[in-house]
């Protein structure tokens, strides 16, 4: 038995008709054909799902479309228009390494849009904390909390640190 | 992984999602921030015919304190607000602690307080707390509502007080008096994982520093979270000493049932059970004189 749905996708609305069974990742990457969205363990440990509903970060493999119902969404594709400037965090991955095989990547910048947006200044360890719930099978977390920190800098308006790696 | 097809209902009003629950008997189950159930139902461990979504009832979504000194906490609030709320913050600094080591950010904007106490899952880290801060559960039927005092909530494993056509609704809390202090902690292997064990500790202590109101909960090492009785009368009524501190240490540890898994041996469990308890009463006493 399926059910209408109406959801806002970074800005778009789609009225669709689902299954209520239909998990979010799956509606988003097999209905609407985005497929920035990951999908890595598909039991809420790892975090390459993680999108923003109504602002907030969440897992979509552990959620139903059904759920999402007259919600809106942000996905990865949604955080810069296209041909248009990345966001700071996107940017901020690139300039300083922040992703080896590039997997977890879209799940760590979903989430870390909302850590910025509570605290634009986070330290070391709230970084660590705050991406607790995303796993980096590279293990590129220092080139990750480097970024972020990159990210909070060019959103404070202040001098980007420097991207030139250290050697210890 | 995909759940059996079920039927999805969104009530708007708690009259009517009591309704749906029964006219669908056990067939139906409960959604709240879906993170213990979703999961089940992944695993076809959980084959609802009929899921009632009950996030679209307003009015259980709010942290308010009434002018007789309770809180009360709707089922719908998540770990989130509980976390950041700073009506909780400034009478239960516990939530902080307890809320940080419940799974991780994300998984935390979804979960609610009703449903990690609905799940009658002892392994989950609020019942402990409820049972320290003597809480009451509100459950909600055709018929009204009924209190029940949280040491009566939990039946067994995933089975609690709750009866068929009846939902959680709220939380409430008593404001506890001056002189008050509380903390949680739990030893995890991982972010996100379940406790090794758990302990949340209550008291309260008037100005010559004698302990006069005390709840110790347990987590997940009895079938069913775990009042420490002994540990909380062998602080009460007495000054606040190593001695006492000790001996409330081997009471919960000789008073909970762990069981050998892979988080440790049921001696290795009660040891940290032990260790907690002791770290968690100082804790909570340095609050208190704060």
């Amino acid at each position: 038995m399926t059910r209408k749905i109406s959801v806002t996708v970074n800005g778009t609305k789609h009225e669709l008709e689902v299954e209520p069974r239909l998990l979010l990742v799956h509606m988003i990457r097999e209905v609407l054909n985005m497929t920035g969205t990951h999908i890595g363990c598909d039991t809420s440990s790892c975090g390459a799902c993680t999108i923003l509903l109504d602002g907030k970060s969440i897992k979509s493999c552990t959620v139903l479309a059904v759920q999402a119902d007259g919600h809106s969404l942000t996905t990865i594709e949604g955080l810069a228009p296209e041909g248009g400037p990345l966001h700071p965090l996107q940017d901020g991955f690139k300039e300083n390494h922040g992703l080896h095989c590039g997997f977890c990547t879209p799940g760590m910048i979903m989430r870390c849009v909302e850590l910025l947006e509570h605290n634009n200044n986070p330290t070391e360890e709230e970084i660590r904390w705050g991406i607790s719930g995303n796993l980096c099978r590279c293990t590129g977390y220092n080139n990750i909390v480097k970024a972020v920190q990159w990210a909070g800098a060019k959103m404070r308006g202040e001098e980007t640190p420097s991207t030139e790696p250290e050697f210890v | 992984m995909i759940a059996q097809s079920f039927n999805y209902e969104s009530p708007a009003t708690l009259a009517e999602a009591i309704a749906l629950l029964n006219e669908h008997g056990d067939e139906a189950k409960v959604l709240s921030g879906g993170h213990s159930l979703i999961p089940m139902m992944k695993l076809r461990f959980a084959t609802p015919s009929y899921l009632i979504d009950i996030n679209r009832i307003p009015g259980l979504s709010e942290i308010v304190e009434d002018v007789d000194g309770t809180i009360h906490i709707g089922a719908l609030v998540r770990e989130s607000q509980l976390e950041h709320s700073e009506l909780l913050g400034r009478h239960f600094p516990i939530f902080k602690d307890v809320t940080k080591l419940i799974a991780d950010p994300q998984v935390r904007n979804m979960g609610t307080l009703g449903g990690n106490l609905a799940h009658g899952d002892a392994a989950n880290d609020h019942p402990a707390v409820m049972i320290a801060l003597r809480a009451s559960v509100i459950i909600t039927g055709a018929d009204g509502e009924r209190s029940v005092p949280i040491d009566d909530f939990f039946y067994g494993f995933y089975m609690t007080a709750i009866q068929q056509g009846e939902i959680l609704t709220e939380i409430r809390l008593p404001v506890p008096p001056k002189g008050t202090g509380n903390a949680y902690h739990k030893l995890e292997r991982k972010v996100g994982d379940y406790a090794t064990s758990g302990v949340a500790v209550q008291i309260t202590l008037d100005e010559s520093g004698v302990v006069t109101a005390a709840g110790i909960g347990l987590t997940n090492v009895n079938p069913v979270p775990l009042r420490a009785v002994r540990s909380e009368e062998a602080l009460i009524g007495k000054p606040l000493s190593d001695e006492t501190i000790e001996l409330a240490a081997r009471f919960a540890s000789e008073d909970c049932s762990p069981s050998t898994d892979l988080r440790g041996s049921e001696e290795y469990k009660r040891h940290v059970t032990g260790v907690l308890v002791k770290r968690m009463i100082k804790k909570a006493a340095e609050r208190a004189q704060s």
